[in-house]
């Protein structure tokens, strides 16, 4: 009985042309991160990170975008944060369970599926030209922050809902508010999960380019580090200039391809911007598992 | 004459005071989250029409039409809308089997070392921005169809693969929830029977999880008829019916990426690049649509 079945076969002949499409994966995932890194990591200097780019000479730096991305992204996590939290908080606790609960999710839910480039005009109507902000740091923040909205959200729902519902019992039976115990004891608890999701979404912030294209704008005006008066138009911290992130600046020196050395600068700002999404991707996976260790640890000791 | 103590006691307490502002602030976040919302798609929307009820644009040539040249007067859709969807459906055909196969690795083969590894990288490169992709389809993709396919590499081919790249991660993580949602005892079952790996996937697993595969594909292809920046730097941007795989083409995003920047606000050609938008937006709704569809059908 040495040859073996058809259905043997069968799963063998499975196996193989699954380790084959595995391993052209492994191959591509390791040749798409290996091209961005090898490509660029030779292009960064401290002058490439610091100075101020040119778009018709050789040789531009992109300190001015760096600066603008970081800015543009904690600017938005002010406006996301208190309103995702106050949602989250409603529907996970005081969201009655009738028809218009499910509009609401339904809402959050389309939007969150929308293309980021919709959301991008959509902020191009209403903040630059209806709000008058013209292209600028709040406007960009504002759309930006509205596209978040629904992940964030869902992120601090699951985190909040995580937390057992004995503590919010105990805490009604004490006589305290719901609002109360959830403002003192279930936000607390469930704050590294929270804050784990903010991460997360900082890297998505990071690396968003079609909603800025119209909305934060595609130049970076010239802006003097020594003035820090947020109401000067040529300060660092004024939310009304035009900035233009790292992510909108290389599609924009690759699609109007005026710059000579375009291909050295989206490598070397590539690599930069996958660094930075990386870093928050890791740092989120770090908590995550750093979490899971001490409620096993707690697990273990009862 | 009122008590002290009854008046104590009518009063509203503190907890619940400060219960009623708790909720009163909560629901206004909803509220103003929900408000953007409703206003988002009845801007797209106004906007949208305005082409149709303003400039009196009839909606069958914007929908049928072949030829896209606002300047003189022609607002055809048509090669857009089919660039759109040949680019997604081929993106998707180019996708699906290696996210299916690496969710069937991650997923069903056990004991394998590379697994855990495999699913770090996967769930990694969704974090990777469009615009890294569209640099990487620039540089890498369209310069190597260049020498092998001739013309100029810029295209459908190219779009498609960048696309695939992209929602490769995305369909495969989900097809991993995917087969995770079959319970673990329907294998051991299965197996225990004497059947083998293979039988146990195709006979047990893979129907019970098929609704939300389909759900997955449904996902990646909304992610790839709706990406902006990483397509237009690809497809070569121009608005002709494709002819065959190399041909240049545009898709809705695309058009929509270059062209608002050039129109004048209020022109008939900003006009008709927000009925684009609108166009793009419902679409959206639909495969957002299709997707719930598919997984009611589960429940």
């Amino acid at each position: 009985m040495n040859n073996k079945s058809r259905p043997q076969f069968a799963d063998m002949a499975f196996k193989i042309i699954l380790y084959i499409i595995v391993s052209f994966v492994v191959f591509l995932l390791c040749g798409l991160l290996g091209y961005i890194i090898i490509g660029g990591v030779p292009y960064i200097s401290w002058h490439f990170l610091t100075s101020g780019s040119n778009y018709v000479y050789a040789g531009g730096g992109i300190g001015i975008q760096l600066f603008n991305s970081i800015y543009l992204t904690v600017i938005t996590l002010l406006i996301s944060l208190p309103l995702s939290f106050g949602a989250s908080i409603w529907l996970a606790e005081y969201a009655p369970d009738n028809w218009m609960t499910g509009l609401i999710r339904t809402s959050l839910e389309v939007l969150s599926s929308l293309p980021s480039i919709v959301v991008g005009l959509f902020g191009f109507l209403l903040f630059v030209i209806k709000f008058r902000l013209g292209f600028s740091i709040l406007a960009g923040s504002l759309t930006l922050a509205f596209f978040n909205l629904p992940l964030l959200i869902r992120s601090t729902e699951i985190a909040i809902r995580n937390i057992s519902e004995n503590q919010m019992h105990a805490g009604l039976a004490l006589g305290i508010s719901r609002w109360e115990v959830v403002k003192n004891v279930i936000v607390p608890e469930a704050s590294a999960e929270i804050i784990t999701g903010i991460i997360l979404s900082t890297g998505r912030i990071l690396g968003e380019t079609a909603a800025l294209i119209y909305t934060a704008g595609q130049s970076a005006s010239l802006i003097d580090f020594s003035n820090w008066n947020p109401l000067s138009i040529t300060s660092p911290l004024c939310p009304l200039r035009p900035a233009e992130t790292i992510a909108v600046h290389i599609w924009k020196i690759n699609t109007e391809g005026t710059v000579s050395d375009a291909g050295k600068i989206s490598a070397g700002s590539a690599v930069v911007l996958l660094f930075m999404v990386l870093f928050f991707d890791l740092a989120a996976r770090y908590s995550i598992n750093k979490r899971k260790k001490k409620t096993d640890a707690q697990l273990s000791k009862l | 004459m009122m008590d002290p103590i009854q008046t104590d006691l009518k009063k509203r307490s503190a907890a619940s005071k400060s219960e009623k502002r708790g909720q009163c602030l909560t629901f206004l976040c909803i509220g103003i989250s929900v408000l953007i919302i409703v206003a988002l798609i009845f801007f797209i929307t106004y906007k949208g029409l305005l082409l149709f009820l303003q400039d009196k644009v009839s909606i069958l040539s914007f929908l049928s039409g072949i030829s896209w040249d606002p300047n003189n007067g022609n607002f055809g859709a048509l090669s857009m809308l089919l660039g759109s969807m040949i680019v997604t459906i081929l993106a998707v055909f180019l996708a699906f089997p290696f996210s299916f196969g690496t969710a069937i690795f991650i997923s069903e083969i056990k004991f394998s070392r590379g697994r855990n590894y495999l699913r770090l990288a996967i769930e990694m490169l969704i974090g990777i921005p469009a615009v890294v992709y569209g640099f990487v389809g620039i540089s890498v993709v369209v310069p190597l169809l260049r020498v092998t396919m001739g013309g100029t590499g810029f295209g459908l081919l190219a779009g498609a693969i960048i696309l695939a790249m992209m929602i490769l991660p995305t369909i495969s993580t989900l097809c991993v929830d995917a087969f995770k949602g079959v319970p673990e005892m329907y294998r051991y079952t299965s197996r225990a029977l004497g059947a083998t790996q293979w039988q146990t996937l195709r006979r047990i697993v893979l129907p019970i999880a098929k609704p939300r595969i389909v759900t997955a594909i449904l996902f990646g292809m909304s992610q790839a008829f709706g990406e902006a920046v990483a397509i237009q730097m690809v497809i070569g941007n121009a608005t002709l019916i494709p002819t065959h795989l190399m041909s240049p083409a545009a898709t809705l995003t695309s058009v929509i990426t270059i062209g608002m920047g050039d129109s004048v606000r209020g022109s008939i050609e900003n006009d008709a690049l927000w009925s684009l938008a609108l166009l793009l937006l419902l679409i959206s709704l639909l495969f957002n649509l299709f997707a719930r569809f598919a997984m009611r059908k589960r429940n």
